[in-house]
């Protein structure tokens, strides 16, 4: 892949909800092979703007590329295709609570036939040795589990079919801080390994530095900043300074009420 | 006035046929992947124990009282025309053509249908159905298609059990409080009831086992809101399921009998 073509390319999205307008006219770029995370009030459309790509919602205008290839225009086939490489790490862990550990681990390498039923037990140690928990966990059903246990099980589940492309949502949120680190530890760890593109979403201001090369910041729809992740701290923009500080006062106001 | 009263009815009736075309869709949808792979075994046994096998002791209790009752009170209302020869007769009719499918609808609908809407809503409100789309699985063919093809499979399974209790119960107190012959009971029974009575019965349990699996899968898919949004899907598709299963009911025999 050449290094100019980004692997992921958004412009103009826009998605409204009734009145609400959501997402209006989001341009993102991110870099084969770099990470980029997503900073924004709650409600800012932060996990609209991945469901859009992930195809879960249909976006009201604009183009999404992955690998220069416009995704919406795709026939629904090639769609789903290009988006069985991207792996997912939903808000609250979404684990199938009917099926064991295994079983949700091993269910996109199931799904695709990569992988047989017989295997899948066994294969299902190994990606839980990579995300730090003993073989034995998969015989556990989720809500078996301690919330820290789930995330790295939904962990495990998001990069089972290795994805070329990963989207983080929210991944220590509801976390103690120590096992906040070990998440980012394990999704950095993961990322490098497999060489992956990542975007992820965070308001943790030290998960983004962990995690993140570059970070930008989504506001009333649009993207009002980016650079790289090192610079949030002083990036001298007065709404990603309010935002990172948590300081009441200052270009954004809280919406109470819509 | 009169025009706010016109309005607020017109507003009703596209609301109506809002909902009924997005059921339909739905449904076309969900059959559309019972005929289409990859085809989820697992999925579908799952719900075909759980619908059939699990209600059994429900459907078979209310059968049996049904058929009880039916000859307690045709008894006491034909022997008024001294026709209390017609009882057997009374009893097997109305199990086979109406009471056996219809409790049974009724019944599991209660049962599985509140459940399956509770089991869907909750994998909606906490994404399980966004996780298995991005796990390369379509959620109608993965979720949906089994279960109405179980339910459709289910109901007439617990309906022929539901006609042979049902008809068990009538004789019961037939013959021992009411006093009849148990092998002329019988005979009347074997002589008065017809293959159509029971094929009839057997397809409206089909349509109804349709109508209580695409409720509860239709509900649950649809919900949102967290707990709430799941209890008020659960709600939903037990009323919906039991006004359209006496609704169908008379349509069908409309269907079979008003010829
Ligand atoms: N499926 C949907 N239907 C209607 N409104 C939605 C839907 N998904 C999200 N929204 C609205 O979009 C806004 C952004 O949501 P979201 O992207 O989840 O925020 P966050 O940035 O906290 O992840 C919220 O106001 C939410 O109510
Ligand atoms: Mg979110």
């Amino acid at each position: 892949m050449s290094a100019d073509i980004p692997k992921i390319r958004i412009r103009g999205l826009c998605k409204e909800f009734g009145a609400k307008q959501v997402l209006d006219g989001v341009d993102l770029d991110v870099a084969s092979g770099t990470s980029l995370v997503v900073i924004g009030g709650s409600g800012s459309g932060k996990s609209v703007l991945l469901r859009c790509i992930l195809g879960l919602i249909e976006p009201d205008a604009g183009t999404i590329e992955i690998d220069g290839q416009d995704i919406l225009s795709q026939p629904r086939e090639a769609q789903g295709k290009t988006r069985a490489r991207i792996g997912m790490l939903f808000q609250n862990g979404a684990l199938f609570d009917s099926l064991p550990v295994w079983e949700n681990i091993c269910f996109g390498l199931l799904a695709q036939r990569k992988l047989l039923r017989g295997q899948a037990r066994d294969a299902a140690g190994d990606f839980l040795a990579q995300v730090g928990l003993a073989p034995s966990v998969g015989d556990l059903l989720p809500n078996e589990l301690s919330g820290g246990m789930q995330k790295r099980v939904a962990l495990a589940r998001a990069i089972a079919a290795r994805p070329e492309i990963m989207f983080f949502d929210e991944p220590t949120t509801g976390l103690d801080p120590i096992m906040g680190a070990v998440i980012d530890g394990l999704i950095v760890d993961c990322v490098k390994r497999l060489g992956s593109t990542a975007i992820a979403i965070t308001h943790d201001m030290v998960s983004a530095r962990r995690i993140g090369d570059m970070a930008a910041m989504l506001f009333q729809g649009k993207i009002v900043w980016r650079g790289p992740a090192t610079a949030l701290m002083e990036s001298g923009h007065p709404m990603v300074d309010q935002f990172i500080h948590g300081r009441r006062d200052g270009p954004i106001q809280m919406e109470l009420r819509r | 006035m009169i025009l706010d009263a016109v309005a607020s009815v017109g507003r009703g009736s596209i609301g109506v046929c809002r909902v009924a075309g997005s059921i339909a869709l739905f449904a076309a949808t969900g059959v559309f992947h019972i005929f289409h792979p990859p085809f989820y075994g697992r999925m579908f046994l799952r719900a075909l124990v759980e619908i059939a096998f699990f209600s059994l002791p429900v459907v078979a209790l209310t059968a049996i009282f049904t058929g009880m009752v039916l000859a307690l009170q045709s008894f006491t209302g034909f022997s008024r025309f001294s026709a209390e020869s017609a009882v057997a007769n009374v009893v097997v009719l109305s199990v086979t053509r109406e009471l056996g499918p219809v409790l049974a609808g009724l019944m599991v609908a209660g049962r599985v249908g509140a459940a399956m809407a509770a089991e869907i809503g909750t994998m909606r409100v906490t994404d399980q159905i966004d996780a298995l789309t991005t796990l390369s699985t379509n959620p109608m063919k993965y979720l949906v298609a089994p279960r109405l093809l179980a339910g459709t499979i289910a109901l007439p399974l617990l309906v022929v059990v539901a006609d042979i209790l049902g008809v068990l119960g009538g004789f019961i107190v037939a013959t021992l409080k009411l006093g009849f012959n148990p092998a002329t009971y019988l005979k009347n029974t074997l002589d008065f009831v017809q293959t159509d009575d029971v094929v009839s019965g057997l397809v409206k349990a089909a349509v109804f086992g349709f109508i209580i699996t695409l409720m509860g899968c239709y509900q649950g898919y649809r919900s949102s809101g967290g707990a709430e949004g799941v209890g008020a899907a659960t709600t939903a598709s037990v009323v919906a399921a039991s006004i359209l299963i006496l609704a169908f009911d008379y349509i069908l025999t409309e269907m079979f009998f008003a010829r």
